[in-house]
């Protein structure tokens, strides 16, 4: 059971109860579409870039816990950044899932409670679902991203 | 039913099973995936350990003694698939790599020729993606249509809907026996002879029902019948397609190689009869005969017994899971095959398969390569376990408290 409140911590289980700035994004000067096609989760991700910075965004989906958490969270820890902080926080939450390197100077902050997933590589790509979208959505990529 | 269930010793079958017999995350393994793969006993390990061991040599093409050896054990491999098969001719059954590459070997062969523009290819919407894009690859390159069957929300066929759409254009039916996602078995006895009566021919996809039911493709009296050996206990990388001969004498190659031709000249080719014209190369010899030692190894505790408990684990299932809060059974057909499909409220698949892995329960959770079938179901995944011939009503017990954990994590 302790393996399980590891990794299916009590914030990420409310951010997939109550996802964070889940809504339509009239306004969006970009927008991506994501895709893990081995188990089906899709996500899209709105932004409305000025001035290089992440003034508002926000997310339509449909995926498991830690791919809903995962973008709720993401959309929370993103806002009001330049780009340039935003694609440092992916790769910093990057190494930490994928154990690339040991130490970071990448300040993750809440997208901490994600460590646990870690441990299970195959919900790997379920927690870096949003965060390959949001790439794709601020380099205006018009494919739509997969995991694969 | 129960007194021919409890006829079956499972504690001596299960003994039969080395993979079983494991922890998974520290708990015993409780297999519940064998729609997508069954764990192989060891007489089929023996099996294949034996031919390396002992006859390992190529097929029809050696005057040694140990390439007679393996010619024998693969051609008498073929004899016992033509006989679980109920087909009449050993030259009907054609080694393949899977089920996958029978349904393309028809497409290729059999479809491809004669199909024109403005044809149609008519199939279901319960058809696993190898069902559907073989025939989608093909209408594509042709300029013909794909057709497809829906199902109610059951998920059955319906077959008034299936009546209305065969027609002068339909140049093939392609339908599964026994629906992967739902566990649904289709009355294709009937759906051939609907068929029939117009003239179509008509496959059958028989992944999932070679391991649940006695097939008879001469009283089926399909076209062809495509199968495979794991999901049936045997190796992975083999599996059979049954086509009557009329149809295979006149199909084309469909690859090009070795112990496929006659003779060969580069002015021409002369190919080689059936089944031969269509293995092309060094066939999966020691998946053959493993193939073989699973249907004799299943023959031996007699299917009939196989299926009474496999029905008697699909009910005791489907009731204990039903009986879980928030819980909803996805494919309720009248007439299913070990297959349960389901979903939780506010809970994702992919998570309650993480939680049940935890627990060492081994689950399917996604959409099992049906895509559209989820889509009829307005889920985009679901749960499945699924039940072969070693697994126990305790495994079931293991399940319903697992789903208990679910609901704990997840509240």
């Amino acid at each position: 059971m302790s393996e399980m409140r590891d990794l299916y911590q009590e914030v990420i289980l409310d951010h997939n109860r109550r996802p964070r700035n889940c809504y339509v994004m009239d306004c969006a000067t970009r927008t991506a579409d994501g895709h893990n096609p081995l188990c089906g989760d899709t996500v899209k991700v709105y932004l409305r870039i000025e001035d290089g910075v992440i003034e508002e965004i926000s997310f339509q989906g449909d995926g498991c816990a830690i791919c809903t958490a995962s973008t709720s969270i993401m959309t929370e820890s993103v806002k009001g950044k330049t780009v340039a902080e935003a694609k440092e926080l992916f790769e910093g939450f990057h190494e930490m899932l994928t154990g690339v390197a040991a130490e970071q100077g990448v300040e993750l902050g809440k997208l901490r409670v994600f460590e646990g997933v870690r441990e299970y590589p195959v919900r790997v790509k379920c927690a870096t679902l949003a965060w390959h979208t949001l790439q794709a959505a601020i380099d205006a990529d018009e494919e739509e991203v997969t995991t694969e | 039913m129960e007194t021919v269930a409890a006829a079956l010793d499972i504690a001596r079958i299960r003994a039969d099973f080395p993979a079983l017999h494991q922890s998974a995350h520290g708990k015993p393994l409780v297999y519940l995936d064998n729609a997508a793969t069954t764990q192989k006993p060891r007489a089929v390990i023996d099996a294949v350990t034996a031919f390396y061991e002992r006859d390992c040599s190529n097929v029809h093409r050696g005057v040694h003694l140990l390439s007679q050896r393996a010619t024998a054990a693969y051609e008498s491999a073929r004899t016992t698939v033509k006989s679980r098969l109920g087909a009449g001719d050993s030259r009907e059954i054609v080694f393949t790599r899977s089920t996958t590459e029978a349904i393309n070997l028809v497409a290729a062969s059999f479809v491809r020729p004669q199909l024109q523009p403005g044809d149609e290819i008519l199939i279901t919407e319960m058809e696993h993606h190898s069902n559907i894009v073989p025939w989608q690859l093909l209408c594509e390159e042709r300029g013909a249509e794909l057709k497809v069957v829906p199902i109610n929300d059951d998920g059955e066929i319906i077959l008034s809907e299936y009546d209305r759409l065969l027609s002068r254009r339909t140049k093939i039916v392609g339908v599964v026996h026994v629906s992967n996602a739902l566990g649904t078995v289709n009355p294709v006895r009937e759906m051939v002879e609907m068929a029939h009566s117009r003239g179509i021919p008509v496959l059958v996809d028989g992944a999932q029902a070679l391991p649940h039911l006695e097939i008879d493709v001469r009283e089926l009296d399909c076209d062809f019948y495509a199968c495979s050996s794991h999901k049936v206990y045997g190796p992975t990388g083999i599996g059979a397609l049954y086509g009557k001969r009329e149809h295979l004498l006149k199909m084309v190659p469909y690859q090009g190689g070795g112990d496929m031709i006659l003779s060969v000249t580069f002015a021409k080719t002369r190919f080689n009869e059936p089944p031969h014209r269509f293995e092309a190369g060094t066939p999966n010899i020691e998946g053959a005969i493993g193939f073989a030692a699973a249907l004799e190894y299943l023959d031996d505790i007699g299917l009939d017994a196989v299926a009474a408990h496999e029905s008697h684990l699909l009910e005791e299932a489907t009731k204990a899971i039903l009986e879980v809060p928030g819980t909803h059974q996805v494919g309720t057909a009248k007439q299913r095959a070990a297959v349960l499909s389901f979903v939780m409220d506010g809970v994702h698949p992919h998570d309650v398969g993480t939680v049940l892995d935890s627990e060492g329960i081994a689950v399917r959770a996604g959409h099992h390569c049906a895509q559209p079938v989820m889509a009829r179901f307005g889920v985009s995944a679901t749960v499945r376990a699924s039940f072969a011939v070693y697994n126990t009503c305790e495994e079931i017990d293991a399940l319903v408290r697992g789903l208990a954990k679910v609901r704990e994590v997840f509240g």
